[in-house]
């Protein structure tokens, strides 16, 4: 008997232990694929073209150079697009926000009486919308198009978002609260504004950093609403240089030179591209590891039903 | 008879009144969501009508004259009809074979490892990808996929194969899109299977570990079922949204070379609608798209509620 259970435990601890050898070589792996690429981009930016334009640059920066982002400084349309970008990053964030707690927070409280017609009212739009050409007209009705608000307006609050701070306005902050501060004489404002958007700080850095990065990250918007080269964010500059083969850099040089001016050209074009996409990405990627873990509890929130 | 509908109406106005009175602030609060919400998100959808009307600018939405269904009939019969929904059921399929069960097996691995330091910077990784912009990513694949100089066809290369245009090859897209789509979002999808398996009772685990089950076992037969819940709702939303692929990502990979397997229903919507100016086919088209979804969505919902008792709604 005692012979069985020990041969059992050893079976078991075996099988275990292999699983767990497997395990970690897997996340290794998973580590890697995850990693290399956004690396890649890294130590490409920071080399020789030519190195990278062979293929010699795959774990380490060759003949470190700053070439691409001296270029770049002087690429104007993309600091154009970078300032448009963070424009409409701050200002649409705050719209964001102020527009979902004045949304989540009277569909927060039980006493307020059009809270269930008004939730499935805007729940309802999560999954039916009036398509592409109705919204681009109800756009260009109201006199955005073509306009700095087009970018912020017309998704001024995300349901999802909504539903995530009001779970949290629901299951977070205690009823009792309420009471305590209505008997001290404090009205609705007073309490949503002294007690409730305090406790709530948590759930709105998250919300906000979903905003946010919605934002910095946001392409189509711009594709329907904005004509104006003036008016274009980030990433509408960054399609244009990174999916388009032809020379950019060319145009800004001038028409006279030899070819080998020509093969330097497109090699530093290459490294160019890959030192936009960091430009681009840092502020979004530099901010991340501070604010995963709020990330995580987010996801959680959200994923409270009802 | 009379006095009970007049005390139920004076009730309810009452009611409303009192409310009105007590939580005006909350009205006040609400007002600028609720005008946002009619004019963005209703005012369009009193746009739909243009789906059966011929649009003429001058005569706006009202004026324009009604066509009826033709403009279905003309989406059904078109050349590329077939191969738009082929297309998007294709790539809905193939990310939901493989872009759903993937994140969720990542999550059940990373529970059993035993390294809490490899765990956190395992889920701390995989995460980036998801906050690098649909643009940036398609910028990436395009610069890696060169055919000269791309790292793929570098790494090809060093083993002996060919270099191949992947971009410019229709059989490459489907594959190119989910794989991509994959490396962008399973850390992300995985955090709410991580958070469901934290709150799998450990007792169970405990004594599963006494009578003897090997960590697979237990992951099949104590973690899977706890976390079914979680699985069955977001499988309802990935069905419910299987007409919905991303308009971004194929409309900035595809090309003249990959276009006939590169077009899907979104994408049409935007050329037929703002490139073409045809405003009431492309309304049709986005409402058919639309419907379907609803409707997949509620019978996902229906179907999953009959199987296993978990519902959406």
């Amino acid at each position: 008997m005692r012979n069985r259970v020990a041969v059992k435990k050893f079976k078991r601890s075996y099988t275990d232990k292999i699983f767990d050898v497997v395990n970690v070589i897997i996340m290794l792996l998973l580590l890697v694929i995850f990693a290399w690429p956004l690396w890649f981009v890294l130590i490409a930016s920071i080399s020789d073209p030519a190195e990278v334009w062979a293929g010699n640059v795959l774990l380490i920066p060759k003949n470190l150079t700053l070439i691409a982002y001296e270029t770049l400084l002087d690429y104007d349309v993309i600091w154009t697009g970078y300032g448009n970008t963070i424009f409409y990053a701050v200002v649409g964030t705050f719209i964001n926000l102020v527009m979902t707690v004045c949304c989540a927070y009277p569909l927060s409280r039980k006493d307020f009486m059009p809270r269930k017609v008004l939730l499935l009212l805007f729940m309802f739009t999560m999954y039916f919308s009036g398509g592409l050409i109705p919204n681009y007209l109800v756009v260009s009705q109201v006199g955005l198009l073509d306009t700095r608000w087009a970018m912020i307006i017309p998704g001024a609050i995300s349901v999802y978002n909504m539903l995530v701070v009001r779970s949290y306005f629901i299951n977070s902050i205690p009823g009792e609260l309420q009471e305590a501060a209505t008997l001290d004489g404090a009205n609705t404002a007073q309490y949503l504004w002294k007690v409730v958007l305090p406790l709530s700080k948590p759930v709105l850095a998250v919300v906000g950093l979903y905003y946010g990065v919605a934002h910095w990250n946001d392409f189509y918007t711009a594709l329907i609403y904005i004509y104006n080269d003036k008016l274009l964010p980030l990433q509408s500059y960054l399609r244009n240089l990174l999916m388009t083969a032809q020379l950019t850099l060319s145009n800004t040089v001038g028409t006279a030179m030899s070819a080998a001016e020509i093969e330097a050209l497109t090699k530093l074009e290459q490294t160019l591209k890959f030192s936009v996409i960091i430009v681009a990405a840092v502020p979004v990627l530099c901010i991340y590891p501070f604010i995963q873990k709020f990330f995580v509890k987010g996801v959680m929130v959200g994923s409270v039903k009802g | 008879m009379s006095r009970t509908i007049a005390k139920k109406k004076n009730s309810f106005g009452a009611r409303v009144r009192r409310d009105f009175r007590k939580n005006w602030i909350l009205y006040l609060m609400i007002l600028p969501v609720v005008a946002y919400f009619i004019i963005f998100h209703y005012w369009p959808m009193y746009g739909i009508q243009l789906a059966f009307k011929d649009y003429e600018i001058k005569k706006g939405i009202l004026g324009s004259a009604w066509v009826g269904l033709e403009h279905f009939q003309r989406f059904f019969s078109a050349y590329n009809f077939k191969n738009l929904i082929l297309n998007t059921l294709g790539i809905s399929l193939y990310t939901l074979l493989v872009g759903f069960p993937i994140p969720i097996i990542f999550a059940l691995l990373l529970n059993y490892l035993r390294s809490r330091k490899l765990k956190k910077t395992v889920q701390m990784v995989s995460y980036a990808p998801h906050f690098i912009s649909t643009v940036v990513i398609c910028g990436m694949l395009t610069i890696f996929m060169n055919p000269d100089t791309g790292i793929l066809n570098t790494l090809r290369g060093l083993i002996g194969l060919e270099s191949v245009e992947f971009l410019a090859k229709p059989e490459w897209f489907k594959s190119i899109y989910v794989w991509s789509g994959v490396w962008q979002g399973m850390g992300w999808s995985s955090i709410i299977y991580i958070s469901a398996l934290a709150g799998v009772d450990y007792e169970m685990h405990e004594a599963a570990i006494m009578d003897g089950a090997t960590k697979i076992q237990r992951m099949i037969h104590i973690d899977l079922p706890s976390i079914k819940p979680t699985i069955v709702m977001l499988l309802i939303l990935q069905l419910g949204s299987m007409m919905n692929v991303g308009f971004e990502k194929v409309f900035l990979l595809q090309n003249s070379l990959n276009k006939s397997a590169a077009s899907v229903i979104s994408t049409y919507v935007y050329e037929v609608g703002l490139i073409n100016n045809d405003y009431g086919y492309s309304t049709a088209v986005g409402l058919f798209n639309t419907i379907i979804n609803v409707a997949l969505l509620l019978g996902a919902n229906l179907l999953c509620k009959k199987t296993s008792g978990e519902s959406l709604f």
